[in-house]
């Protein structure tokens, strides 16, 4: 009886649309509506969007014109620009890891992950809000906290913190070390700690709430691609930031507490020896990279479902390989947490070791395929109909196989010693996992934007956006390649004092150009975004004409999502073009028994049962109302 | 279960994964804490390959138990180093006390198991009872820990002669007695240091058990779970204490078996 208490819970309390009587307060701010805070992660995450890419535009300007003079930027930056107007070098050490972090964790995870989870969810699989509303509240709230955090490193004396996204020890560990090593990389630690509480509370709720609160006939082969890599990120988070938590705690003991858990042997600055013994830095590599490498497909993963979603509505077609899509999440999924070490190829490992993770890492390489080629045969000979969406996610695509093919080389053992480190690799990740994440979540918000604030956005701006930022993205991140198969290495702050780099200088100043158009490019997304809020074309129910439970909501969904019985769901999600069909979709609430015309045989032989089960569940309703009344 | 169909007009025939049911037969707060538990084993475990990692790379003592002497230069037998128990001022009694520890954790366990039992019979008063006993079983378990922790810090009567690098980077070669983060009697800093860590990390996750049990206990004894008609929060709060008890057979095992 207890659970059968806690499985109604939802439905009668949210049966009477006009129960809810939100203030200000409790509308936007402490909401516990899993679609206004799916909109607070949004906003949140294109905040930090915003700073991030700035400061990828600062260290672009020392990058690609060294000899500028920085003197119009020190009422912004202060002393961090010298009396020569130059860039203070630990500051541009700060600014690529503050880049790094606020682009993995604040936007490409929170931004991405916590908005689309939070949004969709509930809405495609027929839920009336997340299994804890409170929780997923908390969820954003510690994400908030962990922001605010990170954001008054920024403005430390000392800077905010400063050894790479990855903060090694024993650089991070020792405050004497850099500048960046000292408070603002405390504070770093902190913000992280209230961060990774943020995504356990966000990723406990997401995997609950899609066991638990699927409704009728949701089963999980008839779950939209994008709820089944929320899911699996969302599994994958769970493993891996606790590991993440773990070495960060050590570090913090050893930064603070005494401890040389990751520390051995350590003489700086002329000084005696420092007393830790016994630690190794090495461990703190396996620890971190343990959570590092799934992080990767934590932000990737939502990218690739929300383009199976958008890519087979606007090519009308079924998704191809649906059940291979799955097959080959799950293969990622459980292949991203054996594969960690080939971020430390050069770590001194043993090179037998190497070559197991070298084997591993590639095996990656055929779900990756497999997920490609579907895209490939979903868009081919389908009546593609090129919204913003769809044109990210195609982009997406486009990222995914170039940055994809580069992953091969860093992946063997032998090359990435060659490469390790270099511009290479960092065109690498920008392209399959920065640039490639980031499309996806540009597609998700063009294409659930009417479903969020009931308006649509300005296609034309739409279309504007996406090609300056497709073409910058490729402007930036190819010329890289080249660049760092010459040989130069990543986080230095200048190359000038090599002779090599000296023919390189003109293919830099290129690659900094073309981050500042798409930096700027972006600034008609944000118009776009925010006009269309309000003064957008008003939304119909279904714009994209789209399968899933989202599009039978109200415009505007109340807290509860449908007015009413949650409908229940007959078939999968990808039924566009079915033969015999009167329109080129049929929505996943349309039983089967309603569409003898375009039925397929294993599909007619489930109409009995179908029918059977509805007349059941009818009965009881009946029954319960009878009773109630 | 049964009702459980009928209740929410779900059809038997859609089957276990067919939407509109709870799948696994537990409640989205039930699964919650599974997931977070399954999310704090990987904490711990990387804790303790941490400890594992460090161990190994120290050499293990290779001379005869009696002439034993706690060194930094290799890791000591745990059972020469935790041999003391309160009252027994100087008695070898190698591992006993944290026997007890344990033996007293795991009965803990054992009444939160009955706890939960008398919970599905809705017996507020059995329920009452056993919790007051898995709340005394976890407090008592931190007190040990407590005087356990305390003997380590405060140390042998002789203390060990180690040579090390102290806090102000000089070398220095003194007796020393006791542990702290820096220099322990016992052996290499790094044991100490694990010591204090990982047992101590899994004495806030007792801690924060011991104030889950008096809620529930408190709630349970005044009434709250009968009003409402069942007692699954103890069953959940059971589960992160019978999480908390294993954990500790982990970390028992690491530190003072291994």
């Amino acid at each position: 009886m207890a659970t059968a208490n806690l499985a109604t819970h939802g439905a009668t309390d949210h049966d009477h649309d006009h129960e809810h009587h939100d203030n200000f307060i409790t509308k936007y701010i402490f909401s516990t509506d899993h679609k206004m805070i799916g909109k607070q992660f949004l906003v949140t995450g294109i905040f930090w969007a915003l700073i991030g890419g700035f400061l990828s535009i600062l260290f672009r300007l020392q990058l690609g014109f060294p000899d500028m003079d920085l003197t119009f930027l020190k009422p912004l930056l202060g002393g961090w620009i010298d009396d020569a107007g130059k860039l203070d070098p630990n500051f541009y050490l700060a600014l690529v890891t503050m880049h790094g972090t606020i682009m993995v964790f604040f936007v490409l995870t929170a931004g991405l992950s916590g908005t689309f989870s939070n949004f969709l969810i509930p809405l495609q699989i027929g839920a009336r809000d997340m299994a804890s509303g409170f929780m997923n509240m908390l969820s954003y709230w510690f994400f908030f906290v962990s922001g605010v955090i990170m954001f008054i490193s920024l403005f430390l004396e000392n800077g905010p913190a400063g050894g790479g996204w990855v903060v090694y020890p024993p650089l991070s560990a020792l405050e004497q070390a850099i500048p960046g090593s000292g408070m603002g990389m405390t504070l770093w630690l902190i913000a992280m700690t209230f961060f990774i509480a943020s995504s356990l509370l966000g990723g406990i709720n997401y995997i609950t709430t899609v066991i638990n609160l699927r409704t009728k006939g949701m089963s999980f082969s008839r779950l939209p691609l994008t709820i089944w890599a929320f899911f699996l990120t969302a599994v994958i988070g769970l493993l891996s930031f606790p590991v993440l938590f773990a070495a960060a705690l050590l570090l913090v003991f050893d930064r603070s507490f005494g401890t040389s858990f990751y520390l051995s042997d350590i003489y700086i600055s002329g000084e005696g020896a420092l007393p830790n013994t016994g630690g190794s830095p090495v461990l703190y590599q396996h620890l971190f990279w343990f959570l590092g490498h799934p992080e990767v497909y934590i932000v990737l993963l939502p990218a690739l479902g929300i383009t199976s979603e958008v890519i087979a509505t606007n090519s009308r077609k079924p998704i191809f390989g649906y059940k291979a899509m799955i097959i080959s999440m799950l293969g990622i999924t459980i292949l991203s947490f054996v594969v960690w070490a080939h971020h430390m190829f050069v770590s001194g490992m043993n090179p037998f070791l190497g070559s197991i993770f070298m084997f591993l890492t590639l095996i990656i390489a055929i779900p990756s395929a497999v997920k490609v080629f579907n895209y490939l045969t979903t868009l081919w000979r389908g009546n593609l109909i090129f919204t913003p969406a769809m044109l990210f996610s195609i982009g997406l695509v486009s990222f995914f196989i170039s940055g994809g093919l580069t992953g091969i080389f860093l992946g063997n053992s032998a090359i990435d010693i060659q490469l390790h480190d270099t511009y290479f690799v960092v065109a690498h990740f920008h392209l399959v996992m920065g640039s490639a994440s980031f499309f996806g979540l540009m597609a998700g918000v063009y294409h659930w934007f009417p479903k969020m604030f009931g308006r649509m956005m300005d296609a034309r701006l739409g279309y504007i956006h996406f090609w300056l930022t497709f073409v910058g993205v490729y402007l930036v991140f190819f010329p890289m390649h080249y660049i760092g198969i010459a040989g130069f290495p990543r986080r230095y702050y200048s190359w000038t004092n090599f002779e090599f780099s000296n023919m390189y200088t003109d293919l830099n100043m290129f690659v900094s150009a073309a981050a500042i158009i798409t930096f700027a490019a972006q600034f008609i997304f944000l118009f776009n975004f925010f006009y269309s809020m309000y003064r957008g074309r008003k939304a119909s129910l279904n714009p994209w004409r789209s399968t899933t439970l989202e599009w039978t909501t109200p415009l505007f969904p109340g807290h509860g999502n449908w007015p009413g019985e949650i409908p229940a769901v007959y078939r999968w999600p990808y039924d566009y073009s079915k033969p015999g069909a009167k329109e080129d979709f049929i929505m996943q609430t349309v039983p089967l028994s309603a569409t003898p015309e375009s039925n397929l045989p294993h599909e007619q032989e489930l109409v009995k049962l179908e029918k059977e089960i509805i007349a059941e569940e009818e009965e009881v309703l009946v029954a319960n109302e009878s009773k109630e009344s | 279960m049964s009702t459980t169909a009928t209740a929410i007009g779900v059809s038997s025939k859609r089957g276990i994964w067919g939407g509109g049911n709870e799948p696994l037969k537990a409640s989205y707060g039930k699964l919650m804490m599974w997931f977070f538990l399954l999310s704090d084993i990987f904490t711990f475990a990387a804790f303790l390959i941490t400890y594992a990692a460090i161990r190994v790379s120290y050499p293990a003592y290779s001379g005869t138990m009696d002439a034993f002497q706690g060194s930094n230069e290799y890791w000591p037998i745990p059972e020469l180093v935790f041999d003391a128990f309160p009252f027994f001022h100087g008695v070898h009694m190698p591992l006993v006390f944290v026997g007890l520890m344990t033996f007293i954790l795991i009965m803990s366990s054992v009444t939160m198991v009955l706890a939960v039992e008398a919970g599905h019979r809705n017996d507020k008063d059995d329920v009452v009872k056993w919790m007051l006993w898995t709340l005394l079983g976890g407090i008592t378990f931190l007190s040990c820990q407590a005087w356990e922790w305390s003997h380590f810090i405060h140390g042998s009567d002789n203390g060990a002669v180690l040579t090390y690098v102290n806090s102000l980077n000089q070398v220095v070669t003194e007796t020393i007695y006791g542990a702290n983060l820096v220099v322990n009697e016992y052996g290499p800093a790094a044991f100490a240091q694990l010591f204090f860590f990982i047992t101590g990390f899994h004495g806030f996750h007792v801690t924060i058990g011991v104030v889950l049990l008096f809620l529930a206990f408190y709630q349970a004894a005044v009434g709250v779970y009968e009003r409402r008609g069942h007692y699954e929060m103890i069953e959940k709060i059971g589960l992160y204490w019978h999480f908390v008890d294993l954990v500790w057979v982990f970390v028992f095992t690491f530190f003072y078996l291994i």
